[in-house]
């Protein structure tokens, strides 16, 4: 942990952020007198949790992290400069070099075939592609990032918007089969409002699970068969009863790290039902004993993060936070982090990481994370949608119902629930039918796997064919060159691994390359495969195990591979 | 400590205890290897505070940095006393038990209020308060200190105020809690023990004692002097004086070592004849009459080294020393041969057992069982004592055996150098992690750590002074002038320098410093220097 002091002075502007991120965060006076005193070692390293707080405070502040600034945050947090610089390089919204702001321009599997107009249109303005930033169904989405604090989110875009900064402000489409019951709030509750989210019946589930007694509760989300709706359809019952069993401090992480391409559920239900996102948490804390939750929320999310932020700080004045939530004999409270733009965060471990301001990297399991999570804690963490399911169950609503973002040639790109066991085409229907004829339908995102016209009669459910993922239908036109969508499939695996283990690292590259060849003619179909089954097999987390999924199903339904012509 | 001179605890202990309060020492960089005990003490869950005037990268280690004035030790140390008895903190059974003159000692520290120490010592009232609490209230604490506490002209007394501060709250003499002197070379302990001292014959027994020095006049067969002899302060007073004008000198450099150095170099030059005995050619051993090439300690030699906990270990000979270079044991007997005496050719060994036969502390240490043990630490007065892992358990026996622990009141005297318009930066020294001391060790290899001969500046005294690292600088004080190169470093605050003594031949900092030492150590004032610093043009 020896420090080595950087020479290079704080701006007046990056001491001031940082600061004040961290006096807001109860750490002891980090200047004390200047010169006088200062806190370090253990007891400073504890916080080591707030350095991507503080990375994004100075990124923030002033647009990127200079050696000044990251020497001053290091000198605060007792964190050696080499460690922190390793940490900021893992994402990509940190940059080492000056600039005055970032236009970030999705090109991702919806936005792509909007994107090369998009930034043509900008008067050659620099801007950085990047992969999906959750806004499929108002395509193409803009994000950018200014110096002072300013991040607006754009979609659909113009270049005049882009160009003026100016949001636009399209609610997202929504729609249901059967009946609304994670969505019933969306669009119809004011989400800035406690007393709203009271009225429309909000908090019921709290206080009926408190009447209850946890046991009661666990016993209803087990016989609702609620499984996680982040992508890998765990059970949400034994998570917390595991994490219940468990002894000592334990704690309860809501996974927001929305980042599957083609996914955009979860920040429709932040930024439409907060307050759902907060009683969820908060039940899961009840039954599980837990005293601390994280909310960890992707870092292009600024609308969503505000009105979580709001929610929490309206919720602990309300005592619904706190030392003893609703008067009911528990303690729980929820900090929010913010991502900085890495998909592998979005893994539970390497989300773990992150928070505890390591660099992103998953870590091996077991230890599971209800064993041994965050912080080394026993720790339930769950998708921001599981745990709003987790609430409507609690409230004997139907457990199966299920939310679908739907984007791509559609009449209504948006966001769909209808119950586990519906069918692609019923979805299809539901969203005013596909714009022109359909060539291929994507499930579950760049990890899912992709689906012929013919057979989109398939129903989506947890533990069937086609995976559910996370629940993402991405509909491509007649028209779309397939090449370049699973090109760019690959391209999102090979970007966004970290890099830790071998299988992963090499193998997507390796799979960017065949497949770089088959687009000059050459079918490598052999080596894809052993590629994948390297990826499957070999991988440590789900990003590489699911790396080569979308390719190899691209290619056994022969939509690459294949002359057209 | 306490009447012996030796740390009170074992290095095990700061693996485990509550509390480190490491003070006026960059342990990190001067003590390396005892500071890998330290660190599995953090790792372990100790707390600790750090009391220095510079950042260094030892205090980046604690939980607390307090940033002393130089040489407000004692106002320091006192504010905390009376923060402790004013908040009914102080261990009142030990103090009864195990302790005398507690009441003059209150009354001693009753004017340093948090705000008086505060304005003396330049450290917020509330982490001095926040520093009081935490040790009276640590269930086991270590309290360490270096040079920082030591080379001041008022260095007894400042050890004095530690002292009393680890009798005040009873962290002395159980395990886990104890007074913690580092000790600079491998064997400077046992120097001391050895009787290197002009006060203590081997095994800390006073040379004024009749019965100790009878013991030592019976067996050598000769009269000894019961007069206290010089220290190394006194010699060069004595020198100034006309009163010493033959020298004698084996493994020192004072030409480069001592402050004032200029003033040194003169008094050295003008003995009528100086004998130097070294392992290498010093800037001191240039200047002699005669130079005796020894052989060095570490590899080339038999014998004992003792560490700061107590420890003596053996040394083991691997080379032989090269050209006409001895072992030192050899040049004191051919010595003794021609000045007429029939010394006997002695094996290290035989000279240790002769050591054991006459000193109680180290009775039971025979080469056999400190190769068996690894060690012991003293007093270790029978074969069949397990030695001592720690000091002063009898203050907390019941009945007490042997004398309490008296309180020893000590004033604040601030440092001697004044600050001036003339001479407004506080310099102070120190010591880098790859090097050691003058650099007759370390100096002639490379390392890739090393920073070089500069003159350390904070960032705002480099701005106004109008200077950028790599640009020369004098440094001036009232004794004499140097040029350095400058580095900037953070971890200074404004009216705060700092320069190390590794590379006197390229930078000599001791022409800069105060020869005014401490009369009870003869230590001298190196860490308190007012400078003027200019450009060097």
């Amino acid at each position: 942990m020896d420090l080595r002091h950087l020479i290079a002075q704080a701006t007046e502007s990056e001491r001031a952020a940082v600061d004040r991120l961290l006096q807001a965060e109860g750490f002891p006076d980090l200047t004390g007198t200047p010169g006088r005193t200062a806190v370090g070692g253990r007891t400073a390293a504890a916080r080591r949790d707030l350095l991507l707080p503080a990375l994004h405070a100075l990124n923030d502040a002033v647009g990127w992290i200079s050696e000044g600034g990251l020497g001053y945050l290091c000198e605060a947090l007792s964190v050696p400069p080499a460690e922190a610089y390793g940490v900021a390089a893992f994402y990509d919204q940190f940059t080492f070099e000056e600039r005055a702001e970032v236009v970030r321009v999705c090109d991702d599997i919806v936005c792509g075939p909007y994107a090369d107009q998009l930034i043509a249109g900008l008067d050659g303005i620099e801007v950085e592609r990047v992969p999906c930033l959750g806004r499929c169904e108002k395509a193409p989405a803009v994000f950018i990032q200014q110096p002072g604090f300013r991040r607006t989110e754009i979609a659909p875009a113009t270049p005049k918007a882009v160009l003026d900064g100016e949001p636009t402000s399209v609610d997202t489409h929504i729609g249901v089969i059967g009946e609304p019951i994670l969505l019933a709030r969306v669009g119809t509750v004011d989400p800035e409002s406690l007393d709203a989210y009271r009225t429309a019946g909000g908090y019921q589930a709290l206080s009926r699970a408190t009447d209850d007694g946890a046991g009661t509760v666990l016993d209803r989300i087990e016989a609702a068969r609620l499984r996680g709706r982040g992508g890998a359809s765990f059970p949400a019952a034994a998570k917390w009863r595991a994490v219940a069993g468990g002894q000592g401090h334990k704690i309860v992480v809501c996974n927001a790290d929305e980042s599957e391409p083609g996914t955009f559920k979860d920040r429709v239900l932040m930024e439409g039902d907060p307050f759902a996102v907060v009683e969820g948490m908060t039940l899961a804390a009840y039954v599980t004993g837990a005293e601390r939750g994280f909310l960890y929320i992707r870092g292009e999310y600024p609308l969503a993060e505000r009105r979580m932020v709001g929610a929490i700080e309206a919720a602990r004045s309300a005592g619904l936070l706190g030392g003893d939530v609703a008067g009911a004999g528990f303690a729980f409270d929820v900090e929010v982090r913010r991502g900085a733009g890495a998909y592998i965060c979005g893994e539970e471990t390497s989300l773990f990481n992150s928070i505890e301001g390591l660099r992103g990297e998953p870590r091996a399991k077991p230890p599971f994370p209800t064993q041994e999570g965050l912080f080394g804690l026993p720790t339930v963490v769950n998708n921001v949608e599981t745990l709003v399911a987790a609430v409507a169950i609690t409230m004997d609503k139907d457990g199966g119902s299920k939310l679908f973002p739907m984007s791509g040639a559609i009449a209504r790109p948006g966001l769909y629930e209808a119950p586990l066991g519906v069918s692609v085409a019923a979805l299809i229907d539901a969203a005013g039918g596909p714009t022109t004829d359909i060539q291929a339908v994507l499930v579950g995102g760049a990890a899912g796997t992709f689906l012929l016209p013919k057979d989109l009669d398939v129903t989506l459910d947890h533990g069937t064919e086609p995976p559910l993922g996370s629940g993402a239908i991405v509909v491509f036109d007649t028209a779309t060159d397939m090449v370049a969508i699973v090109d760019r499939i690959a391209r999102f695996f090979r970007d966004e691994s970290c890099g830790k283990c071998v299988p992963c690292r090499v193998g997507t590259i390796r799979q960017v390359e065949a497949l770089e060849r088959l687009g000059n003619g050459s079918v490598e179909r052999e080596t894809l495969d052993d590629l994948a089954a390297v990826l499957r097999d070999a991988s440590i987390c789900g990003l590489g195990q699911l790396a080569a999924e979308a390719v190899q199903s691209a290619l056994d339904l022969e939509l690459i591979g294949v002359r057209r012509d | 400590m306490l009447g012996a001179g030796g740390g009170t605890s074992s290095y095990e202990e700061i693996e485990t205890t509550d509390l480190i309060v490491l003070w006026g020492s960059n342990a990190r960089e001067a003590h390396p290897i005892f500071f890998h005990h330290l660190l599995e003490g953090i790792d372990n869950g100790a707390t600790m505070y750090a009391i220095d005037p510079r950042r260094t990268s030892s205090t980046a280690w604690a939980d607390h940095w307090l940033g002393i004035d130089v040489g407000s030790d004692i106002a320091l140390a006192n504010t905390i006393a009376r923060e402790i008895i004013a908040q009914d903190l102080h261990n009142r059974e030990f103090i009864e038990h195990a302790t005398t003159g507690f009441e003059q000692y209150r009354e001693s520290v009753e004017r340093w209020t948090l705000e008086e120490g505060e304005r003396v010592t330049g450290v917020p009232a509330a982490a001095i308060q926040d520093l009081a609490h935490a040790y009276a209230t640590a269930s086991s604490a270590q309290l360490l200190w270096t040079l920082g506490i030591t080379e001041h002209y008022t260095a007894s007394d400042n050890v004095f105020a530690l002292i009393n501060l680890a009798i005040l709250t009873g962290h002395v003499g159980r395990y886990g809690s104890g007074l913690v002197p580092l000790r600079g070379q491998n064997n400077v302990q046992g120097g001391g023990d050895m009787g290197a001292l002009p006060n203590k014959l081997p095994g800390g027994q006073d040379v004024a004692d009749d019965v100790s020095r009878g013991k030592f006049e019976a067996h050598w067969g000769v009269e000894l002097n019961p007069e206290p002899g010089w220290h190394l302060a006194e010699m060069f007073d004595a020198m100034e004086r006309g009163d010493m004008r033959a020298l004698y000198i084996i493994g020192e450099n004072p030409v480069h070592s001592e402050a004032d150095g200029a003033k040194a170099r003169r008094l050295l030059g003008s003995l009528d004849h100086l004998v130097v005995q070294e392992i290498h050619m010093t800037a001191t051993a240039e200047i002699a009459d005669v130079v005796l090439p020894a052989a060095v300690g570490w590899v080339e030699s038999e014998g004992t080294v003792t560490s700061s906990e107590r420890r003596v270990q053996r040394v083991r000979k691997a080379v032989d020393p090269p050209g006409e270079a001895r072992d030192d044991i050899d040049i004191l007997v051919a010595m003794a041969n021609r000045l007429g005496h029939a010394w006997p050719a002695t094996t290290a060994e035989q000279a240790w057992d002769e050591l054991r036969s006459l000193s109680p502390w180290h009775g039971g240490m025979s080469y056999e069982r400190l190769e068996t043990l690894g060690g012991l630490q003293w007093p270790c007065p029978t074969e069949d004592h397990p030695g001592s892992p720690f000091l002063h358990g009898r203050l907390w026996e019941e009945p007490r055996r042997g004398p309490a622990a008296p309180f020893t009141p000590v004033e604040w005297r601030p440092p001697i150098d004044e600050l001036t318009d003339e001479y407004p930066i506080r310099l102070t020294t120190g010591r880098h992690l790859d090097s050691y001391n003058t650099g007759v060790q370390s100096g002639r290899f490379r390392s890739p750590r090393r920073k070089g001969a500069t003159v350390d500046l904070s960032p705002e005294d480099a701005e106004g002074l109008g200077l950028a690292a790599g640009d020369l600088a004098r440094v001036t004080s009232r004794r004499g002038s140097v040029v350095a190169p400058v580095a900037v470093e953070p971890g200074l605050r404004e009216g705060l320098a700092f320069m190390t003594l590794h590379y006197p031949d390229e930078v000599d900092v001791n022409v800069l410093t105060l020869d005014e030492w401490d009369p009870k150590s003869g230590t001298a004032e190196f860490k308190a220097t007012a400078v003027r610093i200019e450009r060097e043009e």
